[in-house]
């Protein structure tokens, strides 16, 4: 059995988390952004998982359940903080978030 | 042996005096604040004359008599003890200071009855007492600055006692600055005194110079350095033009520090460092000029001054001239009789001028006064003893001790005819300017409205210090006279051993002079010993009393001349004195003017000080590069946030371009390190 070779998963995780960055950056959807977090966070976790796999063991898997866990309580509060900017404003574009400033 | 193993217990007592009134005084009844600071300088007085007892004990071998009470400073080979010490010249200084500085106490609870800061001014002189008689105690010359920056703390605090009148604030001020140039020079001749003798002790250094050889450009030196202090303090030219302001204070305070005692420290210190003055000649010669012009100088301005305080003043400049005359001629024994006589006439004249000023109701100029002689006779007539002592009438105080000056002025070793010429122009003029002020002032018709000016006579408490004064002002210098008046030169023996030096080279003259006159018998190998045949010693003598003699009459003459002079233009035609001021008003303008030295320093020394100060220091430097530098560091950190703040624009996008960026810059960053690190 063939094994794919670590690197592969690398170069998959490096490419999710360049999108991830680059939806980050240049949406102005607050859901779009939220998910681009989202991806660069899983990008991350795909190269703990093949790292643990590689060097055969459990400490990168035990980090990728600590990303999972956080991961979702930050979605309840983003869901959260996302919903009242809604009801707000009316609009979800974070464009017209900006009042916090100097 | 109490008071001479405890010699402190003299300093304490007026301190203690001062902390009291001056802490709690300020509630208290006049009469406490009274009972304080009268019985600490009584009691002060009294230890004094029980230290006198008790020195008269002393083997010569015991004085000085030198007590160490603790180590002050110690910083390297640098070395200062607190320690107090005893001779004759310590004794006659502080018998004069304690005695005379105990009736002026006693006369202020008269002058000063009326005034608001009673238990202040009672401090402040308690405090006088304690500096001055630490200056008079120490026993080295780090000691003796305490003591001598500290009569002029209390002479400043006293000066603007009216602190509330501009004009007495301003002369505080004058006479603080004023001194401290001359202080400035005294400071570096003590540093020059510890650098060539490497200690501060007057004892050491003394026995140093006497046993061992130094350089006289360096004696010079620390002695025109030290004198450059006493030009300060005793009001000297060309640094006496603070005294004359000082009249802004009370009455009584001119008569204790601005007359009596402090303006004569200059003096006490050069007496004091006799054995180094007597070793440079140069500076000896400062003195000597130095005094002797300012004697003539300041009697001039005296002539024509019409404020009674402010003749006063010129003629205390003109006294201080005297001493510092008779120490630069080597006869340091005569400058400091002269300095006890004058503190008891010129105090007294002081004091009874006081009372004049309280009879008037506060008026000082001579020009409002005039027959008061039949409204106030006990002050008249003390008055008028005191201006016979200063004039030099014989049997009074002055006439001894400015005889004595003027004879060592005339023949002795540093005798200078020009100078004795001048001296002697001066005593003329004193004699004519203090018989002015007795003439304007209780003589003629009144020139004040009688309606308006109460006249009378002095409470008790002013008058009795008066006449106490006028006793020894009449009889001080008896004791004092040289034997072919019958006295028994008894001052002189008695300081003798303190100005050991002085008298030393004084043989060595005597011993030329006999040489010329071909009577010597025999010559020690040196050249010093001399022994003269005696009848050859009982002719010097003779010649020697006959010159003193003549001498004596010279001086009693030129003060006659210098009375009748006054008498002719003041009592006998008193219109004449304004003609003549009309006639050679040239002059006359100039003496008024007195010189025109202040505006001379206005111009020369404090315009443009001040225009330094305000345009340069001022402005530039602290305005601009002090200022400058703090508030250029604030504006820079505001400039800066102001700038960096707009990077919060609110935009989360922009918010999350920063993230990139900056997580992209320290992944390159580890990259570079982690490639670098990697062989």
């Amino acid at each position: 059995m063939s094994v794919v070779p670590v690197s592969y998963y690398l170069v998959l995780s490096a490419i999710l988390f360049g999108l991830g960055v680059i939806a980050f950056v240049l949406k102005h959807n607050i859901i779009t952004i939220y998910m681009a977090i989202e991806l660069m966070l899983n990008a991350v976790n795909l190269a703990f998982v093949a790292f643990a796999r590689a060097h055969n063991q459990l400490d990168g898997l035990v980090f990728v359940f600590f990303v999972i866990v956080v991961a979702a309580a930050e979605s309840a509060v983003g869901l959260a903080i996302i919903l009242t900017i809604a009801q707000n404003r009316h609009s979800l574009n974070v464009e017209r978030v900006n009042q916090l400033k100097f | 042996m109490v008071l001479l193993n405890y010699l402190w217990i003299i300093l304490a007592l007026p301190l203690a005096g001062a902390a009291i009134n001056g802490l709690f005084g300020k509630n208290w009844p006049k009469r406490a604040v009274n009972s304080v600071a009268i019985g600490s300088v009584s009691l002060a007085f009294l230890a004094v004359a029980e230290l006198v007892r008790e020195f008269a004990q002393l083997s010569p071998g015991e004085i000085p008599w030198v007590k160490n009470y603790f180590t002050w400073i110690i910083a390297g080979p640098f070395r200062v003890n607190f320690s107090l010490q005893a001779d004759q010249l310590t004794i006659v200084m502080l018998l004069t200071v304690s005695f005379v500085g105990l009736l002026i106490h006693i006369y202020s609870t008269g002058y000063m009855e009326h005034e608001a800061g009673y238990y202040r001014f009672f401090s402040y002189l308690n405090l006088f007492m304690f500096f001055m008689l630490t200056l008079v105690l120490a026993a080295n010359i780090v000691v003796m600055f305490v003591g001598w920056e500290g009569v002029g703390l209390c002479s400043y605090l006293l000066i603007g006692f009216w602190f509330l009148k501009k004009s007495a604030a301003d002369a505080g001020k004058k006479a603080f600055i004023v001194t401290r140039i001359g202080d400035f020079g005294f400071t570096v001749g003590i540093l020059l005194l510890f650098w060539t003798f490497r200690s501060v002790d007057f004892g050491t250094i003394f026995s140093k110079v006497v046993e061992s050889p130094t350089d006289v450009g360096v004696l010079t030196s620390i002695c025109l350095l030290l004198f450059t202090g006493a030009i300060g303090k005793s009001a000297q030219l060309p640094l006496y033009v603070w005294l004359p302001d000082a009249m802004e204070g009370p009455t009584p305070v001119s008569a204790l520090i601005h007359a009596a005692t402090m303006v004569t420290a200059g003096v006490y210190m050069v007496a004091r460092m006799n054995p180094l003055f007597s070793r440079a000649p140069i500076a000896m010669l400062a003195v000597a000029i130095v005094g002797t012009i300012t004697a003539f100088y300041a009697a001039t301005i005296g002539l024509v001054q019409t404020d009674i305080k402010k003749v006063l003043a010129y003629s205390t400049v003109s006294q201080l001239g005297y001493m510092f005359l008779g120490c630069g001629m080597g006869a340091f024994h005569a400058g400091i009789f002269h300095l006890m006589t004058h503190a008891f006439f010129k105090g007294l004249l002081f004091l009874a001028a006081g009372s004049v000023i309280h009879a008037m109701g506060g008026e000082q100029d001579m020009r409002q006064m005039g027959g008061l002689r039949k409204r106030i006779p006990v002050t008249y007539w003390t008055m008028f003893i005191a201006t016979l002592a200063i004039a030099g009438f014989p049997p009074f105080a002055g006439f001894f001790s400015k005889d004595e000056i003027l004879y060592s002025a005339y023949t002795g070793p540093y005798a200078n005819k020009a100078l004795y010429a001048v001296a002697l122009a001066a005593a003329l003029l004193t004699s004519f300017y203090m018989f002015r002020l007795v003439f304007l002032t209780f003589f003629g018709g009144p020139r004040y409205d009688e309606h308006k000016v109460h006249v009378h006579e002095s409470p008790k408490n002013m008058l009795v210090p008066l006449v106490i004064l006028a006793i020894f002002a009449t009889v001080g210098g008896w004791f004092a006279a040289p034997k072919f008046w019958g006295g028994q030169d008894y001052f002189r023996n008695f300081l003798g051993p303190v100005f050991k030096d002085a008298s030393n080279l004084r043989q060595g003259q005597f011993s030329e002079f006999a040489k010329v006159a071909g009577n010597l018998d025999a010559m020690g190998p040196s050249g010093s010993q001399v022994t003269l045949r005696p009848e050859a010693l009982a002719e010097i003598e003779a010649a020697d009393h006959k010159l003193e003699l003549e001498l004596s009459g010279v001086a009693v003459l030129v003060a006659l001349i210098g009375f009748f002079v006054a008498w002719w233009l003041y009592v006998r035609k008193p219109k004449a004195p304004e003609d003549l001021a009309k006639s050679v008003h040239g002059p006359y303008t100039v003496l008024m003017n007195k010189y025109y030295v202040d505006e001379l320093y206005l111009a020369l020394i404090v315009r443009p000080l001040l225009w330094l100060s305000t345009n340069v220091l001022w402005h530039v430097v602290d305005e601009g590069m002090i200022d400058g530098t703090v508030n250029g560091a604030a504006r820079v950190a505001r400039g800066a946030g102001g700038e960096l703040r707009k990077l919060q624009s609110g935009n989360a996008r922009s918010y999350a371009g920063w993230v990139v960026i900056g997580a992209v810059g320290v992944t390159v960053l580890l990259l570079g390190i982690w490639m670098r690190m990697a062989p």
